[in-house]
């Protein structure tokens, strides 16, 4: 075992965090650990763009970008947290062009700016070109940009190093911390991948940046890595997750694989339709129709398949058609993602129609956090010196649905902010004395699965997982399709007590980090479910068809869900809170309280487009 | 209106289920106890081992190593991550080629024969299918792979035409994946040559028109590991994933440093 000292420490070398890291290294020693190399982080995947009113090509501001926000988020957004975002994204997209990012250029040379879901002039009279891009692979231009800077500036990274706990000076998961008591962060537990050793990195500010957990779906947009571990370690540290049931299933995933075909490309002005070849998303959404927000758009194809207008044999998809672009433009806009549909499905979109159904993309919930970045433990008291940015964050600027081109834009401007935050509090601060023995359970739990000689396997468990996911807790939700996910849940959690892994050697061993990912995606995947069942209403991205409507005298708040001891502890949070609940596992007790929305200028309003 | 049911064609989708088997090259760690660890084999040695496997017409290499690791030998290690060509983690050497696991169909790869699957080469073995990325990663830190400017940083973004965005755009798209440098024979027989990728990312920047540190990076690459070396095989190009024309890339940067004039 090894340890190591540093400042700060950020796990996870995404946008997210090497925009802290960007920040934090030349304030104070700083530490980037990561699971991937950092150019293989999935900020790379994302494709359309980063909206800044930079009123580049046309009238624009701020404030417009902060009304889409909070609108695009069915009025579930911290409005305070989506104001600083819209004001910081211009100076956010300017930073990155003076780093070098190849932005796609105006006439004059200035940054070039496109249309995209949810982005409107003047409170959504009409789609608006807010959208900063580097062709179709802005994602992939950020992440390059990032790691050149880091690069650049020396920046310490470890990578194939996996976080495997979270060191806190108070056992929060067992409920006994009052109100107001002062907790510390003091580290994190990392294991080598090349060789198996353990690492303990003590720290006075540790930056959480590990990204979504798209991977609790079957069909999902997202890497094989996003396992959501930054999440899940917050959470059973007793960190509460805020608006976990909160999942975007984005309408253009490649039909059966869910790959991701950009928002961009509708856009440049494709356009989807059913097997009768009609435009549906002009009687969904009559004024921004395709550009309408992902969620509605996702939850139209999905009707327009459930009702028998589906494509294909199997009438399983709808169809993109960008056949009435000029290929010029096409090539010039969009040469990624036509590439996707040419490799994976033979398909060629200068004369044929993309099949596309909506593939799990996006979570807006995630660890809650303030708007410099800190890590609130209820709804009030913070755990000082902890951060977290980006998706597995909750700040909160996407609320129940995030619009597109604001996660490469959260990453930046939360990014940076926590960075900052976290590098000025460790100056200040002196290290906070770590547990006796701080490796010790993730060890321990650690052997038990690589030493067991023989019990279930992860990928069968894994598979399960995803299919009843899929199966119950997508795009539409019931009581009874939400409770049937639990019980498998649970059933594959108690099979999962006993996983074993066949490779029991130290070097490089993924079967073991596998298994370990897959007790993420199980308690994550419980979160995310129990969430829905006990939101009894529809907003944004979560839609109970036993609900279908939005009710915002109970439901506008946010879900604060707690793990807490079986029998004792107290239920942090808001305990007398309109939906507050509590619930046993076989191990545990989960507590749900919920956290008042921040509002500031918008009244909610019904959410039509 | 141009699209109907009709006229739709999901080739891959079209194509049904079949078998394939892969021969896949393994290499036992020489640092660790190989117990348990697949069938006994003493510590530091490579075999092949041969999978079958049942696939779908839109599988990919990288669906089937899934499949083998998941369901028949979870000791089976390689990288990956996104599974759609853009993260670069899985650059393998497929049927004797350079291409991306995730990006390579199996039924394009004429499965009435076994597939073999190999590291790619010239960069150390750590396990099986898993090579040591860092002397690939340390060429790419060494050219300077990021904007050299001078003078006071403006207040606004840095003007720069289409054409002068264009100019650099194909460079642009390198994900790091080590296809090219590692099916360059150079690369084989000389571990020290820069390689292809790294000179893809000088000549993203050299070719840059608000970068100013292009000297600095021809100093560098003129070494004698540096683009000389290059015998214009071709190999580079192919193997890219991305349709980077690599070779011509190079071929620009070494006529720039025949031409400079500082």
């Amino acid at each position: 075992m090894q340890i190591h000292q540093y400042d700060v420490v950020i796990v996870g070398a995404g946008g997210a965090g090497m925009r802290a890291a960007l920040e934090s290294s030349v304030r104070t020693r700083t530490a980037v650990i990561s699971k991937l190399y950092p150019t293989r982080s999935h900020t790379g995947a994302a494709q359309g763009g980063m909206c800044a009113a930079l009123a580049n090509v046309e009238e624009d501001n701020w404030e417009w970008h902060t009304f889409d926000t909070v609108k695009g988020g069915d009025y579930l957004v911290d409005q305070d947290a989506a104001e600083v975002m819209a004001k910081e994204a211009i100076d956010a997209v300017l930073d990155l062009e003076k780093m070098g990012l190849p932005f796609n250029r105006t006439p004059e040379g200035r940054i070039d700016q496109r249309r995209f879901g949810g982005h409107t002039r003047n409170h959504g009279e009409a789609p608006v070109r807010r959208s900063c891009y580097a062709a179709d692979r802005t994602g992939h231009m950020i992440l390059q940009t990032l790691y050149q800077q880091c690069v650049k500036n020396d920046v310490a990274f470890f990578n194939e190093f996996y976080v495997l706990d979270l060191l806190v000076d108070h056992d929060l998961s067992a409920g006994q911390v009052g109100a107001g008591e002062e907790v510390n962060v003091t580290g994190v537990v990392a294991y080598d991948l090349a060789t198996g050793e353990i690492h303990v990195f003590h720290a006075k500010s540790v930056v959480l940046a590990t990204g979504g957990a798209g991977r609790i779906f079957k069909t999902t947009s997202n890497a094989h890595t996003l396992t959501g571990d930054g999440i899940a370690l917050a959470y059973r540290r007793g960190v509460p997750l805020e608006d976990m049931e909160f999942f975007q299933f984005h309408p253009t995933g490649l039909a059966g694989l869910g790959i991701l075909l950009s928002e961009a490309a509708r856009g440049e002005g494709a356009i989807l339709r059913n097997a009768e070849g009609e435009r549906f998303m002009e009687r969904y959404a009559p004024t921004i129709k395709d550009l309408a927000p992902r969620d509605i758009v996702a939850r139209s194809m999905a009707n327009e398949v459930r009702e028998g207008r589906g494509c294909g044999p199997n009438k399983d998809y709808v169809h993109l058609d960008l056949t009435h672009l000029e290929p010029a433009h096409i090539d010039a806009k969009l040469p990624d993602i036509t590439e996707f549909a040419r490799t994976y499905l033979g398909v060629e979109p200068y004369t044929e129609p993309v099949p596309v159904y909506p593939t799990a993309h996006y979570l807006m919930g995630g660890i809650p956090t303030n708007i410099e970045g800190e890590v609130l433990r209820n709804n009030d008291d913070v755990i000082k010196g902890l951060y977290a940015a980006g998706e597995c964050a909750c700040v909160s600027v996407h609320g129940s649905n995030r619009l597109g081109t604001n996660s490469l834009l959260d990453i930046n401007v939360f990014g940076r902010r926590a960075g900052i935050a976290a590098a000025e509090y460790a100056v200040g601060a002196s290290f906070v004395e770590m547990p006796e023995d701080p490796a010790a359970a993730v060890v321990a739990e650690l052997e038990a699965i690589r030493t067991r000689p023989d019990g279930e396997k992860p990928g069968e468990i894994r598979k399960a997982l995803a299919e009843t996911m899929d199966l119950n807790a997508q795009v539409f939700r019931t009581e009874d399709s939400l409770k049937q996910a639990l019980a498998d849940i649970r059933e594959l959690a108690r099979r999962y007590k006993n996983v074993s892994v066949q490779d029991k050697s130290n070097a490089f061993n993924t079967d073991l980090l596998e298994a370990v990912e897959l007790g993420f995606l199980l308690d994550l995947a419980e979160v995310v479910v129990l969430g829905s069942l006990i939101r009894k209403e529809s907003r944004g991205g979560h839609f109970r068809e036993d609900y279908p409507k939005r009710d915002d005298a109970t439901f506008m708040r946010h879900t604060m869900v707690y793990r807490r001891p079986l029998g004792g502890g107290t239920s942090d949070g808001d305990a007398d809170g309109p939906f507050s609940s509590s619930m046993e596992a076989d191990d545990y007790r989960i507590v749900v309280g919920s956290k008042p929305v921040t509002e500031t200028r918008y009244q909610p309003m019904e959410r039509k487009y | 209106m141009t699209a109907t049911t009709e006229t739709t064609a999901t080739k891959a989708t079209q194509v049904p289920s079949f078998t394939v088997t892969l021969k896949i090259m393994r290499h036992i760690p020489s640092d660790v106890a190989p117990a348990g660890y697949g069938e006994p084999a003493p510590a530091g040695t490579t075999r092949w081992d041969t999978f079958t496997v049942q696939v779908h017409g839109t599988d990919r290499v990288l669906d089937a190593l899934h499949k083998i690791k998941w369901e028949q030998d979870g000791t089976l290690t390689f990288r990956r991550s996104c599974a759609h060509g853009v993260c670069g983690s899985d650059a393998l050497r497929i049927n004797g080629r350079n291409r991306l696991a995730c990006k390579t169909l199996l039924k394009d790869l004429n499965p009435s024969k076994p597939i073999t699957i190999e590291p790619i080469k010239g960069l150390p073995v750590i396990k099986d299918l898993v090579v040591d990325m860092e002397p690939f990663f340390a060429s790419y830190r060494e050219i300077m792979p990021f904007l050299i400017t001078s003078g006071v940083e403006p207040t606004k973004e840095r003007l720069q035409s289409a054409a002068e965005r264009e100019r650099f755009d194909d460079t642009t798209k390198c994900i790091l994946c080590a296809a090219c440098t590692t099916s360059c024979p150079v690369f084989w027989t000389d571990g020290q040559y820069f390689g292809p990728a790294a000179i893809v990312n000088a000549h993203r920047w050299i070719f840059d028109s608000r970068d100013e540190g292009a000297a600095q990076r021809i100093e560098i690459l003129n070494d004698r590991e540096g683009v000389w070396r290059c015998r214009t095989t071709f190999n580079c190009t192919e193997a890219c994933p991305r349709g980077i024309e690599v070779t011509k890339a190079i071929q620009e940067v070494k006529r720039a440093m025949l031409t400079r004039t500082h």
